[in-house]
């Protein structure tokens, strides 16, 4: 009851710097303005999510309190404090990639460097309005809906800043980008939008860093990612969640891929005191592809939801998803798959597993897979394991010096390698597999 | 450098509640070769295992020393760091580890047993110079520093992986269990150059656990053990194996009746489990 009151008086407060926001927002387009406006009546309408919905029923967020943070304030932007806090993790990225873009809460701090990108843009989402704003509306909330849930429409409503990274028809980026999500001391509240728009016969690699630096306060991430993926248009997207373990993560995510197009999108999910996230690939062409990664190691109290959908429209689809998981301390991983194979979509072959690894009699990993299949000429597989780390294992490395604790997280980065084998592009493919290091903390290499 | 000792007395083991280490003596100085030799079954696996911490396998009495180090009270890992090392029988594969990483941890941890986890790894282009060339002394491709510790390796492979590992941890005793089995007549030779390279430059103290004289012509012992009933039931020279490869162990068994029995035991448990 209480809580129904808090939300309720919540719900009031917002309403009201709902109204100042937009009109610190007035230079926003009248269509975007009246699609927040339409956002936040969702919101309103929408109940808070609870423990009685499906997706929330092992996933508790009666702690995450939204008045604890300013939501849609107008936010001061990043001093130098902020700048320097975030420089070692852009120095770190920007040692392998051409460019990329930096942000601090959604506001840019580092512009890519447009000479290297050509036709291909990659800026922050008020600049994207300035010069494609027909584009934008077009794919805006198209993918994500904002109706999907309470927390969707709020984000839809309020969301500040983001990246956006188009490339045009026929353009194929040779190099990797990247692009750092940054929340510090100071700024701890991110409420960005990622739109990746790939058009026909088009391709390109993105790096996306989310990570906090400096003192660890309660933060929040309050995302959604929508990616189009043209006719023949090849995407590889690595996203690595790496916030603080004080920071609520909430993120609905997407992709729809035209026929003949491809994604390999790959989470790596390391940081954050609750992650919720949806990601959903739609293979909406004949011939489309998607390649979904999930690395996640988790420690302390730690608590990370994922709900996949591999959603087959069309004939001739594949995808293939593997998540695998290392959890310690008392930490927790949920994992709910859905493969759903339309009518018309024959000749599917749809493939998920879900592995973890538990590193202590504290942890738990539930692993969900689930099928819905309407068509009748598919193939569509699915598997979950759970284990510990094989005694023997430890045994031999601790016969070479190596300590058991130690051991066990070398084994736990030899599991994830199978998906680190999956992704090509090297740079890409060591950020990925550096930054699960560092939060393995096995030494540096 | 003194040298040291390695020091097994009265040593009793136990796997799942059976016996089967009950008193052996064994000591060994650096610098020294010893081989020990047994029946199937008899506990020389048993005795190494034992010796380098594996959980499965309780003490039930006796006492193992590096000089005044009592191994016993130690984790594997600090076994290894004060100096111990063990080639094994069946190494264990690790998927997703490659042998270059699995070595330059272990390296960094035997070099520098003070160092805190998490704290810098040897550095890498010294620790390949050296990988790569301790490779090419085993006649190991340098492809093998990039595959998964003994993933898919073929029998020699792994024997001869585990050499490399002897090579790169350079410890102060050495236990090679059946490092002999599975290996080609060429690789015999190989591989046991390499331990004596070894056993050169750091003076390291070698049990050779075998059943063959072959990789014996090459580590040439100094000192011979038959291992009989829990026991070490002969002490000698590299006589003792001439005996071995022409008689078997009949008159072992004729000699000592009491190990004789006890061997059977273990023998129909075997047989039965
Ligand atoms: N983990 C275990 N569980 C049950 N029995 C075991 C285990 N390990 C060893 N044993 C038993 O202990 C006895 C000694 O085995 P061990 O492997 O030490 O023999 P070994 O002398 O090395 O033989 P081999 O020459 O065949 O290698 C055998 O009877 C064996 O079955
Ligand atoms: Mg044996």
């Amino acid at each position: 009851m209480s809580t129904v009151v808090a939300n309720t008086q919540t719900k009031a407060t917002l309403a009201i710097q709902f109204g100042e926001f937009q009109n610190t927002a007035s230079s926003e387009p009248i269509w975007l303005r009246d699609a927040r406006k339409a956002a936040f009546e969702q919101f309103e309408f929408l109940p808070w999510p609870t423990s009685k919905d499906e997706e929330w029923r092992r996933t508790d967020i009666r702690a995450f309190k939204l008045s604890a943070f300013d939501l849609i304030q107008n936010q001061p932007a990043p001093t130098l404090d902020d700048l320097n806090a975030v420089g070692p993790l852009r120095d770190a990225l920007a040692a392998h990639y051409a460019t990329g873009i930096v942000q601090i809460a959604g506001q840019t701090t580092q512009p890519a460097d447009s000479s290297k990108l050509g036709r291909v843009t990659l800026t922050d989402f008020q600049s994207a309005l300035a010069i494609h704003g027909d584009l934008i509306k077009k794919h805006l909330f198209q993918t994500v809906k904002p109706e999907g849930d309470a927390l969707a429409a709020l984000h839809a409503s309020i969301f500040r800043g983001g990246i956006v990274l188009y490339v045009p028809k026929g353009v194929k980026l040779e190099f990797p980008l990247y692009a750092l999500s940054a929340l510090t001391g100071n700024h701890r509240v991110d409420t960005s939008h990622t739109l990746i728009i790939l058009e026909d016969d088009s391709e390109a690699t993105l790096v996306h860093d989310l990570a906090t630096t400096g003192e660890s306060k309660p933060g929040l991430h309050l995302g959604a990612v929508e990616i189009v993926v043209g006719k023949n248009a090849h995407l590889k997207y690595v996203r690595i969640q790496n916030w603080d373990d004080k920071t609520w993560h909430f993120s609905r995510e997407r992709a729809v891929v035209d026929a003949g197009g491809s994604i390999q999108w790959t989470i790596g999910g390391l940081g954050s005191r609750l992650s919720k996230v949806n990601q959903e690939t739609a293979l909406t062409g004949p011939k489309a592809s998607a390649q979904v990664n999930g690395v996640m190691f988790t420690t302390g109290n730690q608590h990370l939801a994922y709900f996949t959908r591999q959603d087959h429209q069309a004939p001739n689809t594949t995808s293939d998803l593997l998540y695998k998981g290392g959890l310690s301390g008392k930490s927790r991983t949920v994992w709910k798959g859905m493969i759903a194979v339309e009518k018309d979509a024959q000749k599917t072959d749809a493939y998920q597993k879900n592995d973890s690894l538990v590193l202590s009699s504290h942890a738990r990993a539930d692993s969900i897979p689930g099928l819905e299949i309407e068509a009748n000429d598919v193939r569509c597989t699915h598997g979950a394991t759970a284990g510990q780390v094989d005694p023997e294992m430890v045994f031999y490395f601790q016969a070479r010096g190596i300590p058991a604790e130690t051991a066990k997280r070398l084994v736990v980065e030899g599991f994830f390698a199978n998906v680190y084998d999956r992704i090509s592009v090297e740079p890409v493919r060591e950020s990925l597999r550096a930054a699960v290091a560092q939060k393995l903390a096995i030494g540096k290499s | 450098m003194s040298r040291k000792s390695l020091r097994i007395e009265n040593l009793h083991v136990s796997v799942e509640g059976k016996s089967i280490l009950r008193g052996v003596n064994l000591t060994i100085n650096q610098g020294e070769t010893h081989a020990l030799m047994g029946p199937n079954g008899s506990g020389k696996s048993t005795l190494s295992y034992a010796l380098m911490g594996h959980p499965n396998y309780e003490i039930t009495d006796g006492s193992a020393f590096i000089d005044d180090v009592n191994l016993l009270d130690m984790e594997p890992d600090d076994r290894a760091k004060a100096g111990l090392f063990l080639a094994f029988q069946y190494p264990t594969s690790i998927p997703g580890v490659t042998m270059a990483n699995f070595l330059r941890h272990a390296v960094t941890n035997v070099r520098m047993p003070d160092r805190k986890e998490g704290e810098d790894l040897i550095s890498m282009r010294d620790f390949r110079k050296e990988l790569k060339q301790k490779m090419d002394e085993l006649g190991m491709d340098g492809e093998f520093a990039r595959r998964y510790l003994n993933e898919g390796f073929s029998g020699g492979e792994k024997k001869r992986a585990e050499v490399l590992q002897l090579a790169m941890l350079q410890p102060a005793f050495a236990i090679l269990d059946e490092t002999d089995s599975g290996l080609d007549i060429d690789a015999v030779r190989v591989v046991s150059e390499g331990v004596n390279r070894v056993a050169k430059a750091q003076g390291t103290g070698v049990l050779v656990i075998t059943h063959y004289q072959r990789i014996l012509n090459y580590i040439q012992p100094q000192f011979v053990h038959i291992l009989y009933g829990g026991k070490i039931v002969e002490n000698g020279g590299p006589e003792l194996v001439t005996t071995l490869e022409l008689e078997g162990y009949d008159w072992i068994r004729a000699k000592y009746p009491n190990e004789a029995q006890i061997e059977d035991e273990l023998e129909s448990t075997v047989l039965t489990s």
